[in-house]
């Protein structure tokens, strides 16, 4: 098992906040626009540097949607940005028609996402935003593990053309990926090469598959371990040259089972290579107020969780 | 473009509406003719737009609109419309005008971007998006320190969706004096006139104190009124705030029975209805 190691702990969402900083250098187009969570989302630096290229939008979530749209259309780069609950689910349709539909190149970056939000509770622990977002056509979704390779992902996107959804969280998270990474949109990471089976995660389970990959390889299981930061379009060759190896998957995600990456995985394993899969994501239900590693624990997301589930779909093969 | 000749290009594009909406036998004819003197006003006479042409003949189209005036739709459905007027301003030719709504078509049945129709710069169709939209690209032109404007045109009935209010309180804020928003208050909607399904009250006391000027326009199928409201809202730009346009129409102007009643919201003519549609309407340009 390949070595992964840190020196610090840092959220995702100051991953975004530094790839902000560093486009509002680069890139005179790139604007930003929040509804009334500027200091959450960690926009001080980019706004302090660039104040007529950020648009506080209020809590107005479908006006600010609209009005990176009308950005858009006139050259700008806008990155509408808010808690992931307020950036998917409550202005959907506005997504859907100004901007997807429409071609709008807006990119929708979103922290707080998923159970680590934590004390907040279910109200805005949205765990179906990868869903919603995903069956959007022409919709670009990414879901970073870390503080770098968010970052990596936030100055990726502004030279893409075209609508996206960039998902982030609160908590500090380990920061192992190299800070100098090459962020290619639609193209997994290989964390580790194994035989025995292939563990697919993406954003904060990636760390939690790592801590799992140790264990299993304490126990004589080979694990191959692969980051999938885009979850759509989905590497698909990266995924089914793995399972080609280890005929069994396992995957993991800070999301509802229903819709989210293991989903998209199930779908391109169904039609081009049926294999055994046990998942790992938030089953069916809401979250609830606690401690970040509380909620994982409790509702089996974690390096344990993964653990269990190696070892279920090795005995289905 | 003189009065006379707005007035022959809207009986035109009256004509262009029934037929394509008989075309597909769906559609919304009633806000389309309502509409129809206040947009052929806009891109006949009023707006400023690139009147350069490719090779095709048509007018070149930029998305982007950089020195250009732009307009957007936000009450999509009055789709005939906005494809009426486009093809007769020059952007596309008049005979697609008979694909309105089948298949293969650029002229979906609510705007598109999607099959790049020459003339669209946003999708709409969904209520309530349109002034949104139109913020973020007068928020544009003011980066930019382009001296134009951003027209958008919303429906009575869409005043209802929550966002309109969003929008509302954004233009303001931002000084936003290089925005005209028209409302085509024809009192009616689907299910009924708008003071029975949901009342607007006083949409003009709304939008004052929202922080805009307002421009009452009292009768919007009244050419020379219509280009008289669009000097008198010209005139209040560039003082701080944005501008509404209070236009009363007729649901249905220029056809007698589509009038006075929201029964043509969305339905298309028979055969004998169209007849009748046309006997009202004169053919000045010839028809697509």
């Amino acid at each position: 098992m390949k070595k992964y190691t840190y020196t610090e702990k840092k959220d995702t969402r100051s991953g975004f906040g530094a790839g902000m900083a560093e486009l509002g250098k680069s890139h005179p187009n790139v604007m930003a626009l929040c509804a009334d969570l500027v200091a959450s989302l960690k926009l001080d630096a980019f706004i302090k540097e660039n104040p007529d290229r950020f648009v506080q939008c209020g809590i107005a979530e479908a006006n600010m949607i609209g009005v990176a749209a009308g950005l858009a259309i006139a050259g700008y780069v806008p990155y509408a940005t808010t808690f992931a609950n307020f950036g998917s689910g409550r202005v959907y349709d506005q997504i859907r028609q100004s901007v997807a539909y429409s071609g709008a190149n807006v990119k929708i970056a979103v922290s707080h996402a998923g159970l680590t939000l934590g004390e907040d509770g279910a109200t805005h622990q949205i765990l179906e935003d990868l869903a919603m977002m995903r069956s959007m056509p022409e919709m670009t979704v990414i879901n970073p593990c870390d503080y770098n390779q968010t970052k990596a992902a936030t100055i990726a996107l502004a030279d893409h053309v075209g609508p996206a959804y960039l998902r982030f969280g609160r908590p500090v998270v380990p920061v192992f990926t190299d800070p100098n990474q090459e962020f290619v949109i639609g193209k997994a990471w290989m964390v580790n090469e194994g035989k025995d089976v292939t563990i697919v995660a993406t954003g904060h389970l990636v760390w939690e598959a790592i801590q799992a990959g140790e264990i299993l390889e304490q126990e004589g299981i080979d694990a191959e371990i692969i980051n999938i930061h885009t979850i759509k379009p989905l590497d698909e060759e990266a995924i089914l040259k793995s399972v080609e190896k280890t005929g069994c998957m396992v995957n993991a995600e800070e999301h509802q089972l229903n819709g989210g990456l293991g989903d998209a995985v199930c779908q391109l394993l169904s039609r081009k290579r049926p294999t055994p899969v046990e998942m790992v994501g938030v089953d069916n239900s809401f979250g609830e107020s606690g401690t970040p590693a509380q909620l994982m624990e409790k509702y089996g997301l974690n390096a344990a969780a993964i653990v269990e589930k190696v070892k279920q779909v090795i005995a289905r093969k | 473009m003189k009065v006379e000749e707005l007035k022959t290009t809207a009986a035109q594009v009256r004509r262009d509406i029934v037929r394509m909406v008989h075309g597909c036998q769906s559609g919304h004819p009633g806000g389309s003719l309502g509409c129809t003197d206040l947009v052929t006003a806009l891109y006949f006479h009023e707006m400023k737009i690139d009147e350069s042409k490719g090779a095709d003949g048509f007018l070149n189209f930029s998305r982007e609109a950089k020195g250009e005036d732009l307009f957007f739709l936000s009450n999509g459905h009055i789709s005939p419309l906005f494809y009426s007027v486009l093809a007769r301003r020059g952007y596309f030719d008049i005979k697609e005008m008979a694909t309105f709504r089948k298949i293969n078509s650029r002229l979906q049945g609510h705007p598109a971007t999607h099959e790049h129709l020459p003339g669209i710069r946003i999708a709409s169709g969904s209520l309530g998006q349109g002034l949104s939209v139109a913020n973020g690209a007068a928020y544009a032109k003011k980066l930019r320190k382009e001296d134009r404007i951003v027209y958008v045109l919303m429906g009575d009935g869409e005043q209802q969706e929550g966002q309109i209010w969003e929008a509302a309180q954004f233009a303001p804020h931002y000084k936003l004096d290089n925005l005209v928003a028209i409302v085509d208050w024809n009192k009616q909607q689907i299910d009924g006139s708008t003071d029975k399904v949901m009342d607007n009250r006083d949409l003009k006391a709304k939008y004052e104190a929202f922080g805009w000027l307002t421009v009452d326009l009292l009768d919007g199928n009244d050419m020379q009124q219509v280009l008289d409201a669009l000097a008198a809202a010209k005139a209040l730009l560039g003082k701080g705030q944005p501008v509404v346009i209070l236009m009363k129409t007729e649901m249905g102007a220029g056809v007698d029975f589509m009038m006075h009643t929201h029964k043509w919201h969305g339905t298309a003519p028979n055969d004998e209805q169209l007849a009748a549609a046309l006997a009202q309407l004169p053919e000045t340009l010839g028809d697509y």
